[in-house]
């Protein structure tokens, strides 16, 4: 029983960095309805600048935020400039840029910051909670910052008029044109804050992981993962799907034999799978109701 | 004749290469009714469109005076010029009452707002009753109210609406047309109305055009085309 409760907890310690990147899928799946597989690359590269901020001595408040600041304005720009001009275009199209974009920003980071792993400091402090050392305060901390971040979403989508316009614009792109939102600056605004969200990923995570630039590539499957778990159309679905899957990755880990670290990332694999089979919506994805 | 709130003066429309209007020369009065008849594909819903800047089109359009040729959709709104579209444009996963927030996203006027949700309810009571439901799970004929309630949202000069009695039972329909005139009577909201149903847009409107595969055929007062042989014959079934 205790091992169960220390596994669960670890397992929620991980699952805090699945659901933190999960969160930010969602939001542009939400803005776009397109999976931006440059998700992560987006994140690390947003950690590289706050890292660099950081090496140049700037405290570490002022470059987190900073960092979120410029990923919100470079989210919006690519919209503007690389995803506008093809709206309209298939999703292979789509697919096609997402996976140019992760090719670009992970050898860009590369090309700057070169590949070596660098440590990258945590606020919360390293030490651990409840004992054991299971989960340590950072881990605390970035579980915490997860769950704040959806409490604020859900604030700005459920009670502002601008989150109301942008889930108009996102369900119903051509009737939210004829009540006069501006459907392009919805979807880029869209960009921005996912961008954003990555970002306080990205540095959250990597005080674990360590950065350098290939740092989310295994992260990545996870959080899609959890957003497919949740359900992509749910942001506190996939917040709780991101946990899950860090709790059944570690438990599968530790009870069921032969599993163990080498087949850990299949579990991931595994889980989505079996999710959109079971259920493709998700397991707090809306299925859309409706009568004609 | 009246002042003349939206004109088009040999106006043009293309999907594409396609080109779909035929120099169309049509004018709503301010205040009036004014409704367009045609047969499935003769443009009528290009016409709609044409005025919302959703298509490309050659020609003038004007309202108020001013063209709005090749604006962009979301700047011809904000002239309170309302489309209901085909299909009626429902935000399918928003609440009734999210709807109708969203047909006031341009105004800024917080209690206005709460006024006009208010006057919405009144036009159409059987919308309060599922005012929190999400609206898709509403029945065609409520959706219909729903567009042509968040229409009302944007405190329009003037109402473009596509079809309101398509897919509807005979006393929705009935019900509806009540309303919009009632609306045009009380409110002197001014309407271009596209409809299948002859019968029904004749007895709504004051003015009304003909149009044949992207051009005018016949225009004039709407009781003048009623007692049409030959409208009455192709278009009323009598």
């Amino acid at each position: 029983m205790d091992l169960l409760l220390h596994q669960v907890l670890a397992g929620l310690a991980t699952g805090g960095i699945y659901a933190c990147l999960a969160l930010a899928i969602v939001m542009i799946y939400q803005a776009i309805d397109h999976l931006n597989f440059a998700q992560g690359e987006m994140a690390t590269f947003s950690t590289f600048i706050a890292w660099q901020l950081i090496q140049w001595g700037v405290p570490y408040w002022v470059a987190f935020f900073a960092a979120i600041g410029v990923s919100f304005v470079a989210g919006v720009a690519l919209e503007r400039v690389l995803f506008r001009p093809i709206h309209d275009a298939p999703v292979l199209s789509h697919v096609v840029i997402f996976i140019a974009l992760f090719a670009i920003l992970n050898s860009l980071a590369g090309f700057l910051w070169d590949y070596n792993v660098k440590s990258f400091p945590t606020p919360f402090g390293s030490r651990s909670l409840f004992g054991g050392g299971l989960m340590s305060a950072h881990d605390g901390g970035m579980i915490g910052v997860t769950i704040f971040m959806l409490i604020l979403l859900y604030l700005f989508f459920r009670h502002t008029r601008i989150g109301l316009a942008m889930r108009a614009a996102a369900a119903n792109p051509e009737s939210a044109r004829l009540t006069g939102i501006r459907v392009g600056w919805m979807i880029a605004l869209g960009w921005g804050m996912a961008a954003a969200i990555g970002a306080v990923a990205g540095m959250l995570i990597a005080p674990v992981v360590f950065l350098e630039p290939n740092m989310m590539s295994s992260i990545l499957l996870y959080g899609f993962a959890g957003a497919v778990v949740g359900g992509l159309t749910s942001p506190g679905g996939a917040v709780l799907g991101g946990f899950a899957v860090g709790v059944i990755e570690n438990l599968a880990g530790t009870f069921i034999p032969y599993v163990g670290r080498e087949l850990k990332l299949t579990i991931a694999l595994f889980i989505i799978v079996a999710v959109l089979t079971v259920k493709p919506s998700g397991i707090f994805g809306r299925t859309v109701v409706s009568r004609v | 004749m009246a002042e003349m709130l939206l004109e088009t003066d040999q106006l043009c429309a293309f999907y594409g290469v396609t080109q779909v209007l035929f120099g169309l020369d049509l004018g709503v009065a301010a205040g009036g009714v004014t409704t367009l008849l045609g047969a499935n594909g003769a443009g009528k819903t290009t016409t709609l469109r044409a005025v919302s800047g959703m298509v490309r089109t050659t020609g003038d359009i004007r309202f108020e005076g001013q063209s709005i040729c090749g604006r962009a959709t979301e700047d011809i709104v904000r002239l309170r010029i309302a489309h209901v579209p085909q299909g009626r444009g429902t935000f399918v996963r928003q609440t009734v009452e999210e709807n109708l927030q969203i047909g006031a996203m341009i105004r800024h006027d917080r209690a206005g707002i709460s006024r006009d949700i208010d006057r919405a309810y009144a036009y159409f009571p059987r919308l309060k009753e599922c005012r929190l439901q999400q609206a898709g799970t509403l029945s065609g004929g409520e959706q219909q109210m729903l567009a042509v309630a968040r229409a009302l949202m944007l405190r329009p000069k003037l109402i473009l609406l596509d079809e309101p009695s398509f897919g509807l039972a005979p006393l929705i329909v009935q019900e509806l047309f009540a309303i919009l005139r009632t609306l045009n009577r009380d409110e002197k909201v001014s309407m271009l109305v596209v409809e299948q149903n002859a019968s029904l847009a004749l007895d709504l409107a004051d003015n009304a055009y003909l149009i044949e595969t992207g051009e005018l055929v016949m225009r004039g007062a709407a009781r003048d085309l009623r007692n049409d042989e030959n409208i009455r014959r192709a278009y009323l079934g009598y």
